[in-house]
Formats: structure tokens, sequence, C-alpha cells
């Protein structure tokens, strides 16, 4: 059935367990919403050097966007910052492929449990919940990145 | 098949709405239940439509061929029509727009550009509600900004309804304009028109009344209503997108200046100045939108050739049937008045913890077509404190089995992630 392709137990689980919720310190914080559901995601990105100290976030959505935030946690803390763009890119790529780009093995090595995600990007409506935090975390760490340069 | 007071033969009506035949998701029927948003149309206002571009399409006004004229007897035509089905004085009085949208916009931009006595400065307030469409706060956002005049609001209570305990703190003398919704887009609250225009009219201001959810769903006397301005959308009431309504009183059109400037809306044009057509041509530049107008035609002679009375009880013993079967659902919660007394055929709600785009996703694969988020309507949900809702919302073909699928179909939903 098709919403099972949408709604894998893997989103479901990320949905009722999320890894690394609640807002802790960090350099950079951005607030995203979708303003065509209402929403909402607060993001905090801490640097380490040039690893993904922490990820905390905070917000409401469906489950597609809560899921998505916990396996953006899950995925990119404790990254190097090179890296953890690649993954960023190559779910981006996942998310606007309107389902045409069926995850191979090396997309499933970068993207591990994000992978789940590729049936989603088959409902418009609901690829930008799921790109929410992601593109919260691109910004926070622009801004990050950016503040450490005024500072250094 | 269950049988409820009031009802209309939708058998018969539906046969009328071919999208209504549609089948979604592997072989099952549509369930639209998102007549809020948009209503289908019917047969006939396909055929005026098709008819229209066939066999008479030309721009209206001033052309001396054969399909100028006849373009312009259907354009205008349908000003009749619609004339009519508000009980407007004068047909002058109906201005065709893009929209409601475009509608109250327009009415904020006459009182932006006039003069005394409707001239909107830093001394005068401007009064709305908390329930309206953002249609119908941000024009007024717009204006109060650029003129200078505070903006004022009436609350809500916590059943959905216009909190008026202090009506006459929020209306004062200083009141030019007084602008709300008489049904309310999400939670379906019909509001105590006469309360608020009889206050409005005690200090002098003018009443402006968004009837987008009013017009396809029961009788709309702009006589009764003693507003100044109403506006409303074809789109919502069976017609095609792309034509609203604004009426507004003869004597105000006469004293208010024109907001879009162009062709039709003039008298005389020279280099340095120009004077104005009378209205409604004043206040319609450029071409109109003639199919879609003609269209609105045809769905106002559709939606009278039932009766809107009749629609109207037909609405409301659905409304009843559907309040009392989804207050059985577990965690439900409707966000709204939770009887069908004095509202409309537009239900909001919240179900548990469960974010409403699951609940229509998981509703959308049984073939059930429901609104889910803010419905441009977000202080209320922050009033509130939920960031969305589900919404269903029915109309003159809906049925009690439809209503029934719905609540099966939220059963599932709460199987699917509880």
């Amino acid at each position: 059935m098709k919403l099972d392709s949408m709604y894998q137990d893997v989103i479901l689980d990320h949905y009722k367990h999320p890894h690394g919720r609640g807002l802790r310190d960090g350099d950079a914080e951005v607030h995203h919403v979708n303003p065509t559901c209402g929403d909402e995601i607060t993001l905090r990105v801490r640097l380490e050097g040039t690893t993904i100290g922490d990820v905390s976030y905070e917000g409401q959505g469906c489950s597609i966007s809560q899921a998505s935030a916990s396996v953006l946690n899950e995925l990119l803390v404790g990254k190097q910052l090179g890296e953890a763009q690649k993954i960023q890119e190559t779910f981006l790529e996942l998310m606007q492929s309107k389902g045409q780009v069926e995850p191979d093995d090396a997309m499933e090595e970068v993207l591990e449990d994000a992978v789940a995600f590729a049936g989603v990007s088959k409902y418009p409506a609901r690829v930008k919940c799921a790109l929410l935090s992601w593109m919260a975390w691109k910004d926070a760490t622009a801004k990050a990145l950016s503040e450490e340069a005024k500072t250094a | 098949m269950t049988q409820l007071p009031g009802l209309l033969d939708t058998e018969a009506i539906r046969k009328d709405f071919p999208l209504l035949d549609r089948q979604v998701h592997d072989g099952k029927k549509i369930v639209y239940l998102d007549n809020a948003a948009t209503s289908q149309k019917p047969r006939q206002v396909l055929d005026a439509l098709s008819a229209y571009y066939e066999r008479h399409n030309a721009n209206v006004h001033r052309g001396v061929h054969v399909l100028a004229e006849e373009a312009t007897a259907l354009y205008e035509g349908a000003r009749d029509k619609v004339a009519a089905f508000i009980n407007a004085p004068s047909r002058d009085e109906v201005i065709f727009t893009k929209n409601a949208s475009e509608s109250l916009n327009l009415v904020a931009n006459m009182l932006g550009w006039a003069d005394e006595p409707y001239r909107v400065d830093r001394e005068t307030e401007i009064v709305i509600t908390e329930m309206e469409h953002h249609s119908n706060i941000v024009p007024w956002q717009l204006l109060s900004q650029r003129t200078g005049a505070k903006l004022k609001w009436f609350g809500i209570t916590d059943d959905g309804r216009l909190d008026l305990s202090n009506i006459d703190e929020v209306i004062t003398e200083q009141t030019k304009i007084v602008s709300f919704t008489l049904v309310s887009n999400i939670m379906g609250t019909v509001n105590p028109v006469e309360t608020i225009v009889r206050r409005a009219q005690e200090v002098g201001a003018l009443v402006c009344i968004d009837a987008s959810q009013a017009a396809p769903h029961m009788v709309l006397d702009v006589q009764a209503l003693q507003a100044d301005f109403v506006a409303f959308t074809g789109h919502k009431m069976c017609g095609p997108t792309g034509i609203g309504v604004l009426w507004g009183r003869q004597e105000l059109l006469e004293d208010l200046p024109p907001f879009l400037g162009g062709g039709e809306m003039i008298e005389t044009v020279s280099m340095h100045s120009s004077t104005y057509a009378p209205a409604p041509h004043k206040f319609e530049a450029g071409t109109p939108p003639i199919a879609q107008a003609v269209g609105l035609g045809a769905a106002v002679d559709y939606l009278t050739s039932i009766g809107m009375d009749r629609i109207a009880a037909h609405e409301h013993a659905i409304t009843e049937y559907a309040v009392k079967r989804l207050l059985e659902v577990p965690d439900l919660r409707i966000i709204g008045p939770s009887t069908a007394e004095d509202r409309g055929a537009t239900i909001s709600f919240t179900l548990g913890d469960i974010h409403p785009h699951d609940v229509g996703q998981v509703l959308d694969e049984q073939g059930i077509a429901v609104r889910v988020g803010h419905h441009c309507a977000r202080p209320v949900c922050l009033r509130y404190g939920i960031p969305a809702t589900t919404r269903a919302s029915f109309y003159l073909y809906s049925t009690p089995a439809e209503v029934d699928a719905l609540v099966e179909g939220l059963e599932h939903v709460r199987n699917f992630f509880g």
C-alpha cells in the first residue's frame, strides 16, 4: 500500500521516540516555519572545530517533520562538517526526486535511516515537512560559521 | 442509509457534479469534504463556460459586432443574476473582482485614498476580529500601517464565538470601518451581524462583511444585513475560480475613489487627467473575467433553482449529524461551536496528538478529501494553542454516508498512529 511507503516503520519509530529532542547550548539558533501548515522548528548547532558537537531542536509538526529532525540529529552529530554537508545534499536530492530516485547501496550508505524518506518524495505536499529541519540545520550551520569567522 | 429531516435529494443533485463520480487511489470513490476551500462545479456551470467560449467569446463593452454584443449581454446578465441573488437594490452596486481577497483589498484601498468623511488616518480606528481569514486581516494591517490608523479586534470565546462583551470599547467614535466575517472559514461560527452593525451605525462607522463562507450556503440579503460592503467569491458557490464580487452601497461607490486605473473604468482620458465611469465600471479596470462571470451567473441560477433556504436546511441537518458523530470519536476535540446552532457546515477538529497533516494523509489514502493546516486563519490556531486543525466542510451534495466515511476514516487514523 502506498501509505506504508510513506510511513515506514523507521519513520514512525523516530516520530514516537525522537532522538536528541530539546534545546541545548549552541553556537547559533534559527527558527524555521512551514507557512502552508504552521509547522515550526527552533534548531541550534554547536560546533567543535570542524566537527558537529550537537544539533538540538524543539518544534511542532507532523510525524514526517518530527521524524526527520530526529534522523538528522542521529545522523549528523559527531560528523565532520564536510561529510554532514554531503549527507544533507544527498537527502535534498532524494527528497526533490519526486519518487524517481530509487536509493542504491551508495546512497543508503550515506543516508542510513534517512533513506526511509524516499517514499515521502512522492508526495509534493509533504516534501517540505521532511526538509524543514534539514534546511534549518543548513541555515544554523552557516550562521555558526559566520559567527566564528567574525570572532576569529 | 441514514435519513435526516431537511435533506435534499442528493442522489439527483450529485448527478449534476461529474467530479463526484471520480475515483482515486485504486478505485476508491472520492469523498469530497473540502468545500470551504472550493466547491465542485455542476454540469450547468461547465456547460455555460464552454458555450461562452465556443459560441460567444469576445471582449465586452464598446464592440459593435454581434459577438461583442453577445459577450457584453452575457457578462452584464451575470451581474443582474448576482444582484438578484443577494437582493441588491441596484445592479450597479455589484462589482466583479477576481476573488473575495481582491474585493476586501478594494474596500481597504478605496478608504485608503478617500477624502473626508471616509478618510482613514492616525486619528481613526479600524476594527476586525480574531476569527478572520487572512484576507480580511492583512489588507487592514496594510491600511493601518500606511495611514497610521489603529487596528483593533474582537477576541474569540472558548466556544468559538466572537467575544462582544467589550463591544462599546472596541467600536468607538473613532472607528471608521468594521470588517468581519459572516461565517468563520475555520470554525463554521455564524456571527451576530445585527449586534455589530447596530453598534457600528451608532458611531457612524462603515461595515464590511466577508460573506465568502455564507453566500454559498444560505440566503444572502445585503439589504437585511444593513452592511455597507459585502464581499464573496464565486468558486466556493459552484462557480469557476477567478471571479469574486464586491457589493457596495451606491452612494459610497459614487463618493469613493477608484483603486485600479485602466481601460473600462474611465469616462474621458487626456494626458493630464481622467474622469471616471460610474460604478460598477469605475472599479473594474481592464478586461474583466468574462467567462468566469458568466459561469458565476450559471452557478447562481443553479443554486437558486434548488433554493438557498433548502440548501441551508440540508447543511444544517448534515452538520448536526456530523457534530454528533464526530464527538463519538475518542480524543476528538472540535475547535469552534460544539453544537449545530448558529454554525455553518464547516467543522475543524484535532485528534489527540496526531498532527493534522498525518490525519489528512491517512484520510486521503481512503479517498476522503479534507483540509489540514491553519486554513488562512492562523490567529484562531494561536488562540486555541494548536498548530493546525483538520477541517471537514460540507455542501449541498454532502451525504450522511460521507459523514460516516469520515468517522470510519478517523478510526483508521487512530489505529495507524496508535
